[in-house]
This record gives C-alpha cells, sequence and structure tokens, in this order.
C-alpha cells in the first residue's frame, strides 16, 4: 500500500515512564490492550502485510486493518478502518503510526492518525478525545500496574456525520 | 473565534482538589515541572510567576481561577530575546471529573501571533509537563530525563 499522500490529522505524544519493549508490546497484544483500551482486543500478525485486528470484548470484530510498517520497538503502522457498512468508502483508509523513542528514563510515544483526503472536524472528534484516553490508561497501566476506567460519553458529533456520509452505525 | 492553536487532553486517576494543588502549589509544580516553580496567590488579576533557578521563564496574569474546575493565565515567556517580544499568549485548564474516577484535564493554548517561536516551544513542552504532572500524581514520581551526574 502506498502511504506517500496520506497526512496526519491527528497528532498525540505521551511520555511513559517504561521501556521501548513494554511499550510495544502494550500496543500489540490483547493481554495489555483489554486492561486500558476498554476491553478491545488488539490482535496483529507481527509483520509487514499481517492482519490486525481490534476485536470487541466479547470477540466479535470491530477494527480491521493491515501491519504497514513494522520496526520493533520503534515503528508500527497500520491500518485501522472500524468495520461499519459504508465506513471505508465514506472515508478511505485510516492510518495509525506509533513512533516510540527514548527519552532520558522515559519513552517518547508519539501516535499519528493519518487520512489520504480532508476529514470533517466532527468525524475527526471522536479520534482526538478518544486517543488521549487510550494512551492515558496505556500510561497508567505500564507505572502503575492498573489503567483507571474512563468512561467516555458516546461520540455523537462523529456518529451524526457518519450517518450523513451513508454509514450504517450499529445501534443508530 | 478561530480555533486555538493547541489542545492537549490528559485522563488522571486523581481528584480535581488533588489536580488543582498540583497546578498552583510552589513546592509541588517544582517537583515535576522540570526545575520550574510557579509563584502566584491564583487571584484574578494577580501577576504568576515561572521561575527556574532563580530565573524568570515565564510572565503571567491570571484571568481566571474556579478553583478545582477552570484556571486561565496569560503566558509571556521572557527568557528568550524573540519570544519576550510577542504579545501575550492564554493557558487555560478545564478540570471535570469523569463517572468512573479519573479527572479528565484539558490545556488549551492560544493566541499566538503568526510566526511566533512561543508556539512550537509550549507544543513541545506541554506534552512533557502533563505526562510528568500525571506520573506524580499516580505513582508519587515525576518522569525523570537527566540521569543523576556522577559525583
Amino acid at each position: 500500500m502506498d502511504i506517500s499522500g496520506f497526512k496526519p490529522a491527528i497528532v498525540y505524544t505521551i511520555y511513559i515512564a517504561s521501556t521501548p519493549e513494554k511499550i510495544w508490546q502494550a500496543l500489540t497484544s490483547a493481554e495489555f490492550s483489554r486492561q486500558y483500551f476498554s476491553g478491545f482486543l488488539v490482535e496483529i500478525e507481527p509483520r509487514v502485510g499481517g492482519a490486525f485486528a481490534v476485536n470487541m470484548p466479547d470477540g466479535a470484530p470491530h477494527i480491521t486493518g493491515e501491519v504497514i510498517e513494522y520496526d520493533p520497538p520503534r515503528r508500527l503502522t497500520i491500518t485501522w478502518d472500524v468495520n461499519w457498512p459504508g465506513l471505508l468508502e465514506a472515508l478511505g483508509p485510516t492510518l495509525v503510526t506509533y513512533e516510540l523513542e527514548p527519552a532520558g528514563d522515559a519513552v517518547r510515544l508519539t501516535l499519528i492518525q493519518a487520512h489520504d483526503r480532508a476529514i470533517d472536524d466532527d468525524i475527526l472528534s471522536a479520534g482526538r478525545m478518544g486517543w488521549p484516553a487510550i494512551l492515558s490508561g496505556l500510561k497508567s497501566l505500564l507505572e502503575t500496574g492498573h489503567a483507571p476506567k474512563i468512561q467516555m460519553p458516546p461520540p455523537l458529533k462523529m456518529l451524526e456525520a457518519l450517518k450523513q456520509l451513508g454509514v450504517t452505525v450499529p445501534g443508530m | 473565534m478561530s480555533k486555538p492553536e493547541f489542545v492537549y487532553t490528559t485522563f488522571i486517576n486523581t481528584t480535581p482538589e488533588k489536580l488543582w494543588h498540583a497546578l498552583t502549589d510552589t513546592a509541588f509544580t517544582e517537583r515535576y515541572w522540570f526545575g520550574c516553580s510557579l509563584q502566584s496567590d491564583w487571584k484574578v488579576g494577580s501577576p504568576m510567576q515561572m521561575t527556574r533557578d532563580g530565573q524568570i521563564m515565564n510572565e503571567c496574569v491570571i484571568l481566571e481561577s474556579d478553583p478545582p474546575r477552570r484556571l486561565s493565565y496569560s503566558w509571556l515567556t521572557v527568557f528568550d530575546d524573540d519570544m519576550k517580544q510577542e504579545r501575550p499568549s492564554r493557558v487555560t485548564f478545564v478540570l471535570e471529573p469523569t463517572t468512573r474516577g479519573a479527572v479528565k484535564l484539558t490545556v488549551t493554548h492560544e493566541g499566538f501571533a503568526a510566526g511566533s517561536k512561543t508556539l512550537p516551544s509550549i507544543s513541545e513542552g506541554w506534552p512533557l509537563v502533563l505526562s510528568s504532572l500525571k506520573s506524580i500524581l499516580e505513582t508519587g514520581q515525576p518522569l525523570a530525563f537527566e540521569k543523576p551526574r556522577a559525583a
């Protein structure tokens, strides 16, 4: 997949008192993700071209993608497409990159969400709130051994904007 | 209104009261703000100074103070000759309890002049400071970026 036309829409940086190896493991394993990511299960085939998935707590598929860049424990790029009918057609693929860099006794983790077209602010609003919640939980988990339960209101603006684009949103 | 130039959200396992204290107590700020400490009586209209090793880094004025919910101050960086010439920007902290216990902290920093040197500087700085703030409130330890110097 050619990713040269993708531009960052959301960038979020957080510093974590941990090692790149542990953060990499937490980003790529269901055992960790279920603790900091609202019970969701991350699964990845550890190679470029491998399958990526985020499944619901009950195992049902939610997000599917493909591994684009795989350079542990430094850089991971995946496509990240929510399985709602019509979403991929409306938004194009969503590209997610994690960059991990040592910073003193901590690690600088940068999340980049990129798209190959302009995306409405209402749709991006979900990620602008969701990534800080997910990555705040990841930091807490690695630094304290447990992640706080962060209850998020449903991203109504995003859901409404997706409906306008003809996306089938479950439960709406 | 134009969109704020910088917005950063983090979720911290603490109470709004402890978070407010952490944002406004001189001795506490010095522990996690990479040697910077904040001094003010935090009343609207009062000055606030951010100093490191006795040098004033930023000169601020309190614009809003509603503990433990909302704090806002003007911000003029004075340690750099170019930044000192810029018009002051404005930083706002909004503290919101969430239903499951964590506090949502949103920091907005806005009102920069075109071509501001301060904007890229604070854009690097806030994620560091706010990550260290979250660490100290949750673990008792700030983030360390300098190895202890050899004797």
